[in-house]
């Protein structure tokens, strides 16, 4: 009470008033993942600070450079079980970079700034302060202003070495010599702000990128060069060339298992070389071995990548990929259909959904998910063409992140960039689980557009019910009413947002999708719209759980290998004539097209 | 070192902070991480405010690198380093209490405590107490030893400390 009351009449100063103190955590680091800046959120103590676990885990696996800062009991109480005390710096121990408790006054600033260095700094990440309500009022005698620039003795992080240089020499001559090389760019390369160097690197390489989830955006899924996202629910043609490739350029990312499949199995070419950069040393071979290892901040180190490369080409240096002769066919397989047809019980197809975002999305509009089956249609479909403007739940997969992140994200391109429109594709279960702050939107006057992906079902475990549980949906069925099941759902989401004095449209035909987007975006206000989802439908293909890169699940529910779709590169000319028509033979999409007919037919 | 208390053991010395909750912070990684603490001692350093910690973890080379980077990242360690078992002296402190029956158990149990230069602290009629310090294979078989003559009844040990040889040294510079 005391830090509100001293913020009360300061104008420079936005509060958001959020609902739900992990909200307001997941709005903190919208806006900070946006922005590329710190998030603040602040709560009180006891229930407050515990309710910000979540959302500080959320940020801690998303490397997001948020802070918490949270009221705590008065010093002498701490210990004894105060009204509303919680060992809070013990509890956030493990999902934050680093976590203060302060116990004098005179420390505050210094720990403050301390706090937003190691926040923002290296590998960004959370940070969470305590703060005693007895310290909040104590008076601060400072003989001296608190530096400017901080020195922390044992924060260092690794932005460039001498080293790098040397290795980057070595990643060239793999890069260059390479007939299949592939760049996986990961979230580091937003965080580091390289989407320039990444660009400029790909148009003098021409060679294929494709990304990690967290990666999405960091280049355009409009370059002729970019295949998408890569693993379990990747795209098939990021999966093929990541099978095929002889040499992989691995930008700011962990190789989670999400993106390698089966790790005895990858990379697809066994005697690939990896050439792994990140500014965190822990990462690099921890998941998989690597052949050249760089730490460094991307960003210094793409530019010596790019220069030595330069000097390489000026001096007659070729560049020996063969990627040129298949990228097109490769970029233009494995689309987006446009299914216009329902499925089986006459409901929406969510390629459809996806399929009309993408036409009346704008680069600069920001695009935020749930965590699902939602979000995963829109991590593979949706085309980004910006960084920052893709916000996903990567590391920890919090539903309930999408909205508030939203919110926080709208908030910051308020300041930024007001023509900008905030994207929400959400699932119908996550939804529920923060539908509560359609009251800050309404009341703090911020726009987002809400897509609910109504499937009935938390539907992405549904799919692993159906497709590996024999069908038992057990405790996944969101519109079972009462002990026989009957089927209705509640909410009625246009009547919750009448509720909240917000404007709800329902959508239950393909035809209406894009009347509704438009809609959505003229309003002047957060829009709710709810998708009629087909209930049972998947997000296919994906990786056989367990399986490696080129091991999929069809559309149809095949077992399939990813060779059945694209042949295997051509290595030597002679192979190199018989090559033409093997790529990309998209057998499973007519499954789509033909779904809701097959069933009529019965 | 192979050992049987410590099979596969790396030594690891760090400097740290020494405030509230970092031993949390770093044995709480230890768990998180699924690795090994085999011992773990800590104190005052040569600097005040800074703690030395000696962790024994076990694993593979790749798990102990894995645990030195990690370690490196808490913003609480100053320094972290894997010790060499060559170049490194290491020693631990036994504390152990024994039961004796009669007075030429009691002669038997001093020789060995002689034998290994270890030293009776405390004895009573039916009791005596052992410090033994040496490296840990010296405290493994002066357990083992004892305990073929005379029931034990508690043992107290450090935990490994470890401190590198000549100049080399775990300091802020
Ligand atoms: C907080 C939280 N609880 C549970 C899960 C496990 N989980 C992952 S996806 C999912 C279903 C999501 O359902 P919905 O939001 O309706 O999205 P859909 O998959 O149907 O698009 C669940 C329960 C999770 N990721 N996060
Ligand atoms: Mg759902």
């Amino acid at each position: 009470m005391p830090f509100f009351d001293e913020i009360y009449e300061d104008k420079d100063i936005r509060v958001v008033l959020m609902r739900h103190e992990q909200m307001a955590g997941h709005a903190a680091e919208g806006y900070a993942r946006v922005k590329g800046d710190l998030g603040l959120c602040v709560t009180t103590s006891g229930p407050g600070a515990t309710n910000t676990v979540t959302a500080l885990a959320n940020a801690y696996y998303d490397s997001s450079p948020i802070m918490v800062f949270s009221g705590q009991v008065p010093t002498k109480l701490i210990g004894n079980d105060a009204f509303q005390e919680a060992d809070v710096v013990g509890a956030t121990m493990a999902i934050t970079k680093q976590n203060y408790q302060v116990k004098d006054v005179n420390n505050l600033g210094k720990i403050f700034k301390e706090a937003i260095h190691i926040a923002n700094s290296g590998r960004p990440g959370p940070v969470f302060i305590d703060l005693p309500k007895d310290v909040q009022v104590a008076d601060c005698s400072l003989a001296e202003p608190i530096p400017e620039n901080i020195h922390i003795t044992g924060y260092n992080p690794k932005e460039w070495s001498s080293a790098v240089p040397r290795q980057i020499n070595r990643a060239l001559d793999y890069m260059m010599n390479a007939q299949y090389p592939v760049i996986l760019a990961g979230g580091g390369v937003a965080h580091a702000n390289a989407h320039k160097e990444l660009e400029e690197l790909v148009s003098i390489l021409n060679i294929p990128v494709v990304y990690t989830m967290m990666g999405k955006g960091v280049i355009s899924d409009d370059h002729p060069y970019v295949l998408g996202m890569l693993g379990m629910h990747g795209r098939k043609r990021a999966n093929f060339a990541m099978c095929e490739a002889d040499v992989i350029l691995a930008l700011g990312t962990r190789f989670s298992d999400r993106i390698t499949g089966d790790l005895n199995r990858f990379p697809g070419q066994s005697d690939a070389k990896i050439i792994h950069i990140d500014i965190d040393t822990a990462e690099i071979g921890k998941n998989v071995q690597v052949d050249v290892p760089i730490v460094s901040d991307l960003k210094p180190a793409l530019e010596e990548l790019l220069n030595q490369l330069k000097d390489r080409m000026k001096n007659g240096g070729i560049i020996k990929s063969w990627w040129y002769k298949w990228i097109k066919d490769l970029k233009d397989s494995d689309g987006i259909p446009n299914v216009t047809n329902t499925g089986p019980h006459g409901l929406v197809i969510p390629e459809k959904v996806m399929y009309e975002l993408n036409d009346i999305l704008e680069p600069d509009d920001i695009v935020v998910t749930e965590v699902g089956q939602n979000q995963m249609y829109a991590a593979h479909y949706l085309n980004i063409r910006k960084p920052r403007t893709w916000i996903s739940s990567g590391g920890l997969g919090t539903m309930g992140f999408g909205f508030h992140a939203a919110i926080g994200a709208s908030v910051a391109v308020s300041e930024t960039n007001p023509e900008a429109e905030v994207w929400l594709v959400a699932g119908d279960g996550s939804f529920q689980m923060n539908l509560h702050e359609l009251s800050t939107v309404k009341s703090a006057d911020i726009k987002v557009n809400i897509i609910i992906m109504n499937n009935e079902y938390l539907g992405m475990v549904r799919q692993w019910q159906e497709l590996f549980f024999d069908k038992r949906y057990a405790g996944t069925d969101l519109a079972c009413v009462g002990p026989e099941c009957e089927r209705n759902y509640w909410p009625d989401f246009i009547k919750l947002a009448d509720a909240y004095g917000l404007e709800g449209i329902r959508v239950s035909k393909p035809s209406q999708v894009k009347a509704a987007l438009e809609r959505a975006k003229k309003s002047k206000e957060t829009v709710v719209i709810e998708v009629l989802i087909e209930p049972e439908s998947n997000v296919l293909p994906m990786l056989r759980p367990g399986g490696a890169l080129d091991s999929f699940l069809s559309r149809t529910r095949e077992e399939k290998s990813i060779y059945d779709w694209y042949g295997r590169l051509p290595r030597t000319d002679m192979e190199c004539k018989n090559y033409c028509c093997e790529i990309a033979e998209e057998d499973d999409v007519d499954y789509l097209f033909q779904w809701g007919k097959k069933k009529e037919d019965k | 070192m192979s050992n049987s208390n410590y099979p596969n053991l790396s030594i690891i010395g760090l400097l740290v902070n020494d405030s509230p909750g970092v031993m949390m912070k770093i044995t709480g990684m230890f768990a998180r991480r699924g690795f090994n603490i085999a011992s773990i001692t800590v104190g005052h350093s040569e600097r005040p405010g800074l703690s030395r910690i000696t962790i024994g973890a076990e694993g593979d080379l790749d798990t102990i690198e894995q645990i030195t980077k990690q370690l490196n990242k808490l913003v609480d360690v100053i320094k972290v380093q894997h010790l060499g078992l060559q170049n490194t002296t290491i020693r631990e402190c036994a504390l152990i209490k024994v039961i004796i029956k009669g007075h030429e158990q009691r002669q038997e149990v001093v020789s060995i405590v002689d034998l290994y230069r270890a030293k009776a602290i405390d004895v009573s009629q039916k009791y005596i107490t052992i410090e033994v310090v040496g490296g840990p294979r010296k405290v493994d078989s002066f357990i083992d030893v004892i305990s073929d003559i005379v029931p034990i009844r508690e043992i107290v040990r450090s935990g490994l400390m470890a401190i590198s040889r000549g100049k080399s040294a775990i300091t802020l510079n």
